[in-house]
C-alpha cells in the first residue's frame, strides 16, 4: 500500500513539474484565457463617409472637441536629431505634446525621468501623461523615430468614445499575446490609460522589473498588463481595411509594394489616411510635412466634414 | 500484475497533479470584462472618394518625354504608371520607335545628339499637333510631373502669345533659359517660332546642350521668358528632388545645385509651392512615392494655409495678371 501511495505521489509530482514548466515556456499559458463564446474584435476601423454624414452638425463638432490628443514622445539624447526633427514637424499637431527622457539634454527640453530601464522609463511617461491629463481624452505615445499625422488619428478614433478601453496601433501577435507594435505608435483612450496606471500598482500582474525570466519588450509587457484589466491590444484600419499605422518607411512600403503589386503600385501600397510611419530619417520626416501638408494637386476638393486648423506659429505645414 | 497496478496509480498521480496544478494556475487568469467591451460597428466598404475637380478642362497639353531604348522597362515605364496618364495626350520620344510606343526620331543616342532629338520632337510635334494641343511640355524620364498644378500655372498665360516657361537659370544666354531635367513647356506660337527659327536659318544646331541651345533660339527668335513661381514666390519647377529644397538650413552661400537659379532661390520650407509642378532625379520606387503623397496621403480634414483662390481676402480680386509679353 505504502508504495502505491508512493508511486501516486511521484506521478502529482511529476505532473506537476511538468504543467509549471510548460507554462513558464509561455507558448502554452494557463494565465490567458480564451473561453469559448468569447469573441474578441481585433480590428478598429476609421468611420466611412456615409457615417460621418448621418451625424448632425452640432454633433460632429462636439466630436471635435472631444477628440484632442495629448502625445507622449519618448527621446533619448543620443537621438538628439529625431528629438528635434519631432519638435519641428509632427508634434506640433498635437493638442499637447510632451517629451519624456532617459536623461537631460542641454539642447532640448523634457521631463527627465532619469530611468535607464525602457519599460520603467514607458511606465513613468503614462503614470506622468494620466496625472496630467487635463481634459484630454485620446493618448498617443510614440519614439522619436515614429512619424505620425495626428489629424488621421483623430479621424480614427473620432466616433469611438475615450471612456471606452481602447488600445489601438499596429497589432502584431507573439503566440497568444496580441500586442501593438511600439514603432509604428500607440492610441490609449483615457478609460485603457486609467485601468493601466491602476494595475501597474499591482506588482503581481504588472511588475516594475517585467514578468517572465527573459525581458519581454515594452510594448509586448504593455499588453499583458492591459490583458489582465480586460484590455486588448486591436489594430487600427481605414475604412477599407488597409492597416494605418505602418511598421516601415514610404519608400520601404512602395518598394515591397512595386514587387507586390507591380500593375497597382500605390493603390496596393498604403492607406491615404495613413497615421504612422516608422524607420524614416529626419531629413524624410521634414520631406513628409510638405507632402502631407503643403503638396497637392490643384482643384481637388474632399469635401471632408471636419476642419482641422493648423499649428500656430509654424511654416513648415 | 503488480508492476501493471503501480504504473496505473503513478499515471493517476501523473495526470492529478498536472490538472491540479492546471486548474491551481487557471484560477489566478485574467477573465475578461466582457460586459465592457468595445462596440464595433462594422462598416461597409466606402466607395472611392471622388474628389471634385475644379481644373480648367480646356487647357490641352501635349507631354513629351525624352527617353531611349535602354530605359524604356527601368524608367519610363514607371513614368507611363505614374503622371503621364494625366497629360492630354503623351509622347515618349526615342531614337526608334518600338512598341512602347515611342515615336521614333532618327536620331541615334548619346548626350552628343541630345538637341537634335530635341529638335526633331518638336518638328514632329509642329507637323502633327498644332492643331489639337495648346501647351507643350518636354520632359524627362526622370522627371516627376504634377500636371493639375501644371494646367493651374499655364491659366495665366496665353498661347497664341510667345511663352517658354520652366525653372529660369541665369548663365550663357542673356535673359536666361529653361532647365531641360525641370520640364519646360512652350505655347503654340513658341513651338511656331522655333520651327520657324530653324527653316529660316536663325536657329542651328550649335551645341548638344539642349536646354542651353533652345533657349539660344528662343532668345534669338524673341519669346518670352514667363515666371512661372506662384502669388508667394514659390518654385513650381524644381530641377532636383524635394529633399534638396525643403529641408531647414541656417542661412547660407547657395549651394553647388542652385548656382543656375535665375530668381534667387530659397532653402527650407519656403522653397516650393504647395502646387509645385515637378522634379527631376526622380528614380522609380521615388516616383511612386512622389504620386502617393500628392495624390492620395493627405491629413484629413486639414486647413491648408495657402489659398490662392481664397475669395474672401480682400487684396485679391484677379489673383494674377494675364502678362503679355512687349
Amino acid at each position: 500500500m505504502l508504495s502505491e501511495g508512493g508511486s501516486f505521489m511521484k506521478g502529482m509530482a511529476v505532473g506537476g513539474i511538468f504543467c509549471l514548466g510548460l507554462s513558464l515556456f509561455g507558448s502554452f499559458s494557463p494565465a490567458t484565457e480564451h473561453g469559448p463564446g468569447e469573441h474578441h474584435h481585433h480590428h478598429v476601423k476609421a468611420p466611412s463617409k456615409d457615417e460621418l454624414t448621418r451625424l448632425s452638425d452640432g454633433h460632429v463638432l462636439e466630436l471635435v472637441n472631444q477628440v484632442r490628443v495629448s502625445c507622449i514622445i519618448m527621446v533619448q539624447p543620443k537621438i538628439l536629431v529625431y528629438w528635434a526633427t519631432v519638435l519641428d514637424t509632427w508634434s506640433k499637431h498635437c493638442d499637447k505634446a510632451v517629451f519624456y527622457t532617459s536623461e537631460s539634454s542641454k539642447a532640448l527640453e523634457a521631463v527627465d525621468l532619469n530611468e535607464k530601464d525602457d519599460w520603467a522609463r514607458l511606465r513613468k511617461a503614462l503614470k506622468h501623461a494620466y496625472e496630467n491629463a487635463g481634459d484630454l481624452r485620446w493618448f498617443f505615445v510614440a519614439k522619436a523615430t515614429t512619424f505620425a499625422i495626428i489629424e488621421n488619428l483623430k479621424h480614427l478614433v473620432l466616433t469611438k468614445d475615450p471612456e471606452e478601453p481602447f488600445y489601438l496601433g499596429n497589432a502584431m501577435k507573439s503566440g497568444e499575446l496580441e500586442y501593438v507594435a511600439y514603432e509604428s505608435g500607440l492610441v490609449l483612450s483615457y478609460e485603457a490609460l486609467k485601468r493601466l496606471v491602476n494595475v501597474f500598482e499591482d506588482e503581481e500582474k504588472c511588475p516594475e522589473r517585467g514578468h517572465a525570466l527573459w525581458t519581454m519588450s515594452e510594448d509586448k509587457q504593455l499588453a499583458v498588463c492591459l490583458k489582465y484589466t480586460g484590455v486588448f491590444a486591436e489594430n487600427g484600419e481605414d475604412s477599407h481595411g488597409k492597416g494605418l499605422f505602418n511598421s516601415k518607411s514610404v519608400d520601404s512600403l512602395i518598394t515591397d509594394s512595386m514587387r507586390d503589386n507591380p500593375t497597382n503600385v500605390v493603390e496596393g501600397c498604403c492607406s491615404d489616411l495613413a497615421v504612422t510611419f516608422n524607420g524614416m530619417s529626419p531629413n524624410q520626416m521634414q520631406v513628409m510635412m510638405f507632402g502631407v501638408y503643403r503638396l497637392r494637386p490643384y482643384g481637388h476638393d474632399f469635401h471632408d466634414l471636419l476642419v482641422f486648423q493648423p499649428p500656430e506659429g509654424s511654416d513648415n505645414d | 500484475m503488480k508492476n501493471l497496478t503501480s504504473n496505473f496509480i503513478f499515471t493517476t498521480g501523473l495526470l492529478m497533479g498536472f490538472f491540479s496544478l492546471h486548474f491551481l494556475l487557471d484560477s489566478n487568469s485574467i477573465k475578461g470584462t466582457r460586459g465592457h467591451f468595445v462596440k464595433h460597428d462594422h462598416h461597409h466598404a466606402v466607395k472611392n472618394q471622388t474628389p471634385v475637380d475644379k481644373s480648367n478642362g480646356t487647357i490641352r497639353i501635349l507631354c513629351w518625354i525624352m527617353t531611349m531604348p535602354k530605359y524604356l522597362e527601368t524608367r519610363t515605364q514607371h513614368v507611363r504608371a505614374t503622371w503621364a496618364k494625366h497629360c492630354d495626350r503623351v509622347l515618349y520620344m526615342s531614337s526608334r520607335s518600338t512598341d512602347f510606343p515611342t515615336v521614333g526620331l532618327n536620331v541615334s543616342e548619346g548626350r552628343e545628339n541630345l538637341y537634335w532629338k530635341t529638335i526633331r520632337a518638336f518638328q514632329f510635334l509642329h507637323q502633327h499637333h498644332m492643331h489639337d494641343m495648346d501647351w507643350f511640355l518636354k520632359a524627362d524620364d526622370d522627371t516627376f510631373v504634377v500636371l493639375e498644378n501644371l494646367r493651374h500655372t499655364l491659366s495665366r498665360f496665353d498661347t497664341e502669345k510667345p511663352w517658354y516657361l520652366g525653372r529660369r537659370f541665369a548663365p550663357f544666354i542673356k535673359k536666361g533659359y529653361m532647365s531641360g531635367g525641370a520640364g519646360y513647356v512652350l505655347s503654340k506660337e513658341a513651338l511656331r517660332r522655333f520651327i520657324t527659327g530653324f527653316q529660316t536659318g536663325k536657329c542651328t544646331h550649335f551645341s548638344a546642350i539642349e536646354d542651353m541651345a533652345l533657349g539660344k533660339c528662343m532668345e534669338t527668335m524673341e519669346v518670352e521668358l514667363g515666371d512661372t513661381r506662384d502669388e508667394k514666390g514659390r518654385q513650381t519647377f524644381h530641377p532636383f528632388p524635394l529633399d534638396h529644397y525643403v529641408i531647414r538650413t541656417p542661412p547660407r552661400r547657395r549651394p553647388w545645385f542652385m548656382i543656375y537659379d535665375f530668381y534667387t532661390p530659397i532653402e527650407g520650407p519656403g522653397c516650393c509651392s504647395d502646387f509645385a509642378v515637378s522634379f527631376h532625379y526622380i528614380r522609380p520606387p521615388q516616383m511612386y512615392v512622389l504620386e502617393y503623397l500628392t495624390h492620395h496621403l493627405r491629413a484629413y480634414g486639414y486647413r491648408y494655409r495657402y489659398h490662392p483662390d481664397d475669395k474672401t481676402k480682400s487684396n485679391t480680386t484677379e489673383h494674377v495678371e494675364v502678362q503679355s509679353p512687349t
